[in-house]
């Protein structure tokens, strides 16, 4: 697409060849115009945001709303306030965590999936060794899709929360999320999405959707890092404790209380990343701009011909075989660990990710120490998935 | 049985890859070297010889012998393996000091740093560092028994 242009990075070599970049499942490059915006903010609207009575204050605030705007209406979410900025996907699961965990109590259930990220296991792990809750995982298919009829039968009245990729980092697997929500809402579940390897490949409307909460991270969006969001329902976030206790979340502070503030400050205590949301609203005008059409359109072409082409080479198995597929073809080489493939990949100047991808309990039900990952982005081309084919014969050959 | 000194063996190995022109005759080494060594059986792979690396896991067995730590290691990537092996021929058979004061300036000279990266996560650095912690408990022990 004609977007690569704008991706500086991607005229780099690597090991003296031009970078093939299969790596945008753990991060994604950023346009030149987000890089700009980056630069901008700090050359000429940079301040500290919401109590300054000065331009440059009142500039910066305005901005940084403005960004927070530009988000709701990216989620089509009902208002601004529950547009809450976090550090990424990980902060967010973490902040509901920590204040939705607050209000449950010993017993409560909560379920998840075999193939969630590792950070949407670890901080239900943590929960459960707080508050005595008690963790329940849908099973994975041999295709890596969820087993439905077990999904059925796990969600129960004990339920009362559903955290759920909505596309599997390793498997590339897209979830039926608005199937799985409507079942989730017969027994009253609240359900949390983690979307980080779906908002760049999928248009999201979180009203449509009903989730209750939904997160996401900037960087996997061409936006910075050290930005993201999680939605929230203004109804929870309103009864729900904050998360952490400073300035910004507060109305009054005595010696003796604080009362603190409405949501969506109540949950963004300190000095926010304001360079971070406002270089996410550019990076979700570039991704506006570039057109859900042609985004998604140029990337169901990328990953037909990568399922096509690596599953024709002698030796190569796909981990996963899903009926939807967004972003992500993870595959295995017979005989080879994956670490020597990346190595060798790297040498070719091909960037893939290599290893457990931080879902190691899946890993375990396939059996396999890790996988080899090529992820896609819009930027990237046909001709670099060729590329990609060719590496893999090369690494065959080598390691024969 | 005579041991050549670390700066000895390592100016050796550099030698062997100044043959080599480019990172494909490097690497296809490394690969043989990986697969021409089985250096711990199979069910000597125990959870207290691992070192858990992200990407690669990699087995270290120690022991002393007349003065000197024979190492055994070995790895699930062929290529963390072929650089193990690199390794074990260095330090293996060495005075615990000897290890202790190992430099391996070897494995950046022949542009295999990368490997030695912590972010590589390929349990390599860690097996160099508990190489040395078996050498620095085998010197204590050394120590302990002239004293006594």
């Amino acid at each position: 697409m004609s977007v690569r242009s704008e991706f500086p990075i991607l005229q780099r070599t690597v090991n003296g060849k031009p970078l093939v970049y299969l790596d945008n499942g753990a991060t994604v490059q950023k346009p030149q115009r987000v890089i700009d915006a980056i630069g901008k903010y700090y050359a000429h609207g940079n301040s500290n945001i919401h109590r300054g009575v000065h331009a440059l204050s009142q500039e910066a605030t305005m901005a940084y709303e403005a960004a927070r705007e530009t988000v709701r209406s990216f989620i089509n979410a009902a208002l601004p306030s529950e547009v809450i900025f976090t550090s990424g996907t990980t902060d967010g699961i973490n902040l509901v965590a920590q204040c939705l965990g607050d209000m449950l109590q010993p017993g409560d259930e909560i379920l998840l999936s075999g193939m969630e990220h590792h950070s949407n296991i670890v901080p239900w792990h943590m929960l459960r060794d707080r508050k005595g809750v008690v963790l329940k995982f849908i099973p994975v298919t041999d295709a890596g899709e969820l087993d439905m009829v077990a999904f059925r039968e796990l969600l129960t009245e004990r339920t009362k929360l559903f955290s759920i990729t909505y596309v599997s980092n390793t498997l590339g697997t897209v979830n039926p999320v608005r199937d799985l929500i409507r079942e989730a809402k017969k027994h009253g579940t609240k359900v949390l999405v983690d979307s980080a390897q779906a908002v760049h490949h999928i248009p999201i409307d979180v009203q449509d959707l009903d989730c209750d909460f939904m997160a996401f991270s900037g960087h996997k969006m061409y936006g910075p890092t050290g930005i993201g969001v999680l939605y929230g329902k203004q109804a929870l976030l309103e009864v729900m404790p904050p998360y952490r206790g400073g300035g910004d979340m507060i109305k009054t502070v005595t010696l003796e209380r604080t009362e603190y503030n409405e949501p969506p400050l109540k949950f963004e205590a300190g000095t926010p990343h304001i360079s971070g949301a406002i270089c996410l609203a550019e990076a979700i005008r570039f991704i506006q701009q570039t057109g859900w059409e042609a985004i998604q359109k140029h990337e169901a072409a990328l990953l037909t011909k990568a399922v096509d082409v690596l599953s024709s080479i002698d030796g190569v198995r796909l981990v996963g075989t899903p009926k939807h597929r967004s972003g992500v073809v993870s595959f295995m080489i017979d005989g080879v660990h994956p670490y020597d493939a990346g190595v060798i990949l790297d040498k070719l100047g091909i960037a893939v990710r290599t290893g457990h991808h931080c879902t190691q309990p899946l890993m375990d039900r396939f059996g396999i120490p890790g996988t080899i990952r090529a992820s896609f982005a819009v930027y990237n081309t046909l001709d670099e998935i060729d590329r990609l084919a060719e590496g893999v014969r090369k690494v065959k050959q080598m390691m024969a | 049985m005579t041991v050549k000194d670390i700066p000895t063996i390592g100016q050796e190995i550099i030698d062997e890859f100044a043959l080599f022109s480019d990172w494909e005759e490097r690497y296809q080494y490394l690969i043989d070297l990986g697969k021409d060594l089985p250096l711990v059986a199979p069910d000597q792979k125990t959870d207290d010889r691992l070192i858990k690396g992200c990407q690669s896991r990699v087995w270290l067995h120690a022991e002393l012998r007349d003065g000197r730590v024979w190492f055994t290691a070995d790895s699930d990537a062929i290529i963390t393996k072929g650089i193990i092996s690199l390794l074990v021929r260095t330090l293996s058979g060495q005075s615990p000091q000897a290890i202790i004061d190992a430099e391996l300036t070897f494995i950046d000279r022949i542009g295999l740093k990368e490997h030695l990266s912590p972010t590589r996560s390929n349990g390599l650095v860690s097996m160099i560092k508990q190489m040395k912690f078996y050498a620095i408990a085998f010197r204590s022990i050394e120590q302990t028994k002239s004293h006594e």
